[in-house]
């Protein structure tokens, strides 16, 4: 039970850190190696807001998703449109972007550590909170809450309403949408905003619970990279579900049999994965 | 990007870098003395290196500067100092190295951060002759190490030292009928954590205690409940953690929410920073962790009085002051070799003792064997409750529950 409960928190965890990036790279195809810098630029927010004004971070949540998704906008707009413009096929926007994003991560670190160069550290809801017998932290579980009903509402939006349909037509080829009158650059561009904002409201989540520092971005951007290529590429679904499964196995691994064994185990089903089923959990085989 | 148009735009950067270096080493009159800094800005150390590493640099070279620079025999020359990150990276860290000694040709450089830093870089300081007083590196091989290199001093402690100081506290106070023989222990899976496991295990053995919940975990592990329920599992009388510091916070919040009631918790580096004590209050009250201070002697109160005015953070209660030290015994050894002789002012620091506000300090084979090995969160105030040849060690107090 213990395993289950922990296993599915910290798979909530996960799919925090991992949809962001999902929506970025599955419809406006931009590879954001940026992606975890957001995410702890997130943390930040709610690190500075909480020492200075002891304002929630819940509260910080709501300041930050409009933030981020303005910023990543505008970063679409004025820093990645060119490259997509300018690229002849998808292998080159990847590269384009990828370099692109990479230089982004460094100027982010960069901000970062001249506002806060030591590790962002505050305790909120770091009580235990009992579930069924198994003991939890309640900022984790706020989280986890909070990862479901991102969850929930982005695959509400995607499925049930029209500029959603417009998202998945453009994830699905941005080509066939342009014929039939998608705006595919407005959509791209929405598409990236909104998975800035979910990150950014992701990394205030995580650093209730998870120390995070100005460096740490990398970390993020890697799991989420794995989740992203796990689930299938622009598949909401896919995502939630390998992040689940990927919290689940490691805390299985590390109740079982032997925490050190936690990033192996993760690598083990991600090259399981890319063996068996290299489109994702649900993704479309390529043509 | 055309590969042609790309080698040409590296091929300018790399221009501009090499006229941006000519323009600095050449725009400094002889009027200063140059010291060289090479310290984790960014990456995994640089939460640590800009408690401890980063404010004391400052700090002294202001303090440096404000009297009117280093007394040398061609008269006082003001310090300019030229810093680079590392990144947390040591192939960076030896390019930064060279850089300093053969393009900014700097005078001295100020060691580096983490055990495994100091020692990766420990041959190209040795090449260049600069003297190295390691501060931030622990570890059982000093002896090895500064046999082959005559310019490397240890200031911090053995590793087998810190462990000593653990073994000591749970033998008192299972002595004392305070705790039990049973110990849980956990450590990160890197050099650090894995040399002070291993040490530990046999140092515990013989001295009676029972290892009841020996498990690592990889180092920046995002959940570390798994590892916390397990150690609460085996039912332990005293908890002893060799991690690092995003771990020391997981792991302490994980206690608090698992309610792990032993009457020892011991956590390794970070333990002593202002945050931890910032973050979790009268909880972490009779915490133990690596390091510590007396913060009751006069010297002590002027240095964290003088490190809050002049950087405007708090100093940690451990590692910042042998920091300080360090640059205290670089300064003594310069002003009294009177110039910038970087073979001269090695063998100046081992043969003579140096007054710092630890105290004395004299090396003996290249070793400072004064360090304190463990401290505990006594009301807000992290002291030194074991040492190694410093006195004013507090008592040790049993720790009752997380409040």
């Amino acid at each position: 039970m213990d395993i289950l409960i922990s296993g599915l928190l910290l798979g909530g965890t996960y799919a925090l850190i991992a949809m962001g990036l999902n929506l970025q790279y599955g419809v406006a195809r931009i590879m954001n190696l940026a992606n975890g810098e957001m995410l702890v630029l997130g943390g930040l927010a709610a690190f500075w807001m909480f020492v200075a004004a002891e304002i929630s971070p819940l509260l910080t949540m709501l300041i930050v998703a409009p933030l981020a998704f303005v910023g990543n906008w505008l970063i679409y707009v004025f820093l990645l449109k060119p490259l997509v413009r300018r690229a002849k096929n998808q292998g080159q926007l990847e590269v384009d972007s990828i370099l692109a994003t990479f230089g982004m991560s460094f100027i982010l670190v960069g901000i970062m550590v001249m506002i806060r160069s030591e590790y962002f550290t505050y305790s909120f809801l770091a009580n235990p909170f009992e579930i069924l017998g198994s003991t939890v932290a309640e900022n984790r579980l706020v989280a986890f809450g909070a990862a479901v009903l991102i969850g929930l509402a982005l695959y509400l939006w995607l499925n049930h309403s029209r500029p959603g349909m417009a998202v998945r037509a453009v994830s699905v080829s941005p080509d066939a949408a342009k014929l039939v009158g998608i705006n595919v650059e407005r959509i791209s561009a929405l598409a990236f905003a909104l998975g800035g904002a979910v990150t950014g409201v992701g990394g205030t989540l995580i650093s209730t619970f998870i120390t995070l520092d100005a460096s740490v971005g990398v970390i993020f951007t890697m799991k989420a990279l794995i989740i992203v290529i796990m689930g299938g590429v622009g598949e909401i679904r896919g995502a939630i579900l390998a992040a689940l499964i990927l919290g689940l196995v490691e805390t299985a691994v590390a109740t079982l049999i032997d925490p050190g064994l936690t990033l192996a185990s993760a690598y083990l089903i991600f090259l399981l994965i890319l063996l068996f089923r290299p489109q994702g959990l649900f993704g479309r085989r390529s043509t | 990007m055309k590969r042609r148009t790309f080698n040409k735009a590296i091929a300018k950067g790399i221009a501009t870098a090499g006229l941006a270096a000519f323009l600095s080493t050449t725009s400094w009159a002889a009027d200063t003395i140059k010291i060289g800094a090479v310290w984790p800005k960014t990456g995994p150390l640089a939460g640590g290196a800009t408690v401890t590493q980063g404010p004391n640099i400052e700090m002294w070279v202001k303090q440096v500067n404000a009297r009117g620079g280093l007394k040398l025999k061609d008269g006082q020359k003001m310090i300019e100092l030229i810093e680079y990150d590392d990144k947390t990276n040591p192939g960076e860290h030896i390019k930064a190295v060279q850089r300093l000694a053969t393009q900014d040709k700097v005078d001295f450089i100020i060691a580096p951060y983490g055990t495994g830093f100091n020692i990766a870089a420990a041959p190209i300081y040795a090449k260049y002759g600069y003297p190295q007083i390691a501060v931030s590196a622990i570890s059982d091989k000093i002896e090895e190490l500064t046999a082959r290199y005559p310019n490397l001093f240890f200031t911090l402690g053995t590793t087998t030292a810190f462990v000593e100081g653990v073994r000591d506290i749970l033998v008192d106070m299972r002595d004392a009928g305070t705790i039990g023989n049973k110990v849980a222990m956990i450590n990160v899976a890197d050099a650090f954590g894995i040399e002070l496991a291993d040490a530990a295990r046999p140092i515990f053995a013989k001295a009676g205690l029972e290892i009841v919940y020996d498990k690592s975990y990889p180092l920046g592990t995002p959940d570390l409940s798994p590892v916390m329920k397990g150690a609460k599992a085996s039912n332990p009388d005293a908890f002893v953690a060799w991690s690092y510091p995003p771990d020391t916070f997981g792991l302490t919040e994980q206690a608090v929410i698992e309610n792990l009631d032993v009457k020892a918790f011991y956590t390794a580096v970070a333990t002593c920073f202002p945050a931890y004590g910032g973050k979790f209050g009268s909880k972490v009250n009779n915490n133990l962790g690596a390091g510590g201070v007396n913060p009751d002697t006069p010297e002590m109160k002027a240095y964290f009085k003088a490190h809050k005015e002049l950087t405007g953070k708090d100093a940690d209660f451990w590692a910042s002051a042998n920091t300080y030290v360090s640059l205290q015994i670089l300064e003594q050894a310069i002003e009294g070799v009177g110039a910038s002789d970087k073979a001269a002012v090695s063998q100046y620091i081992k043969d003579n003792t140096f007054k710092t506000i630890m105290g004395d300090i004299k090396f003996e084979n290249q070793f400072s064997n004064r360090f304190w090995t463990v401290g505990q969160w006594q009301d807000g105030v992290f002291r030194g409750v074991k040492s190694v040849n410093v006195d004013g060690a507090a008592s040790v107090r049993a720790k009752s529950g997380w409040n």
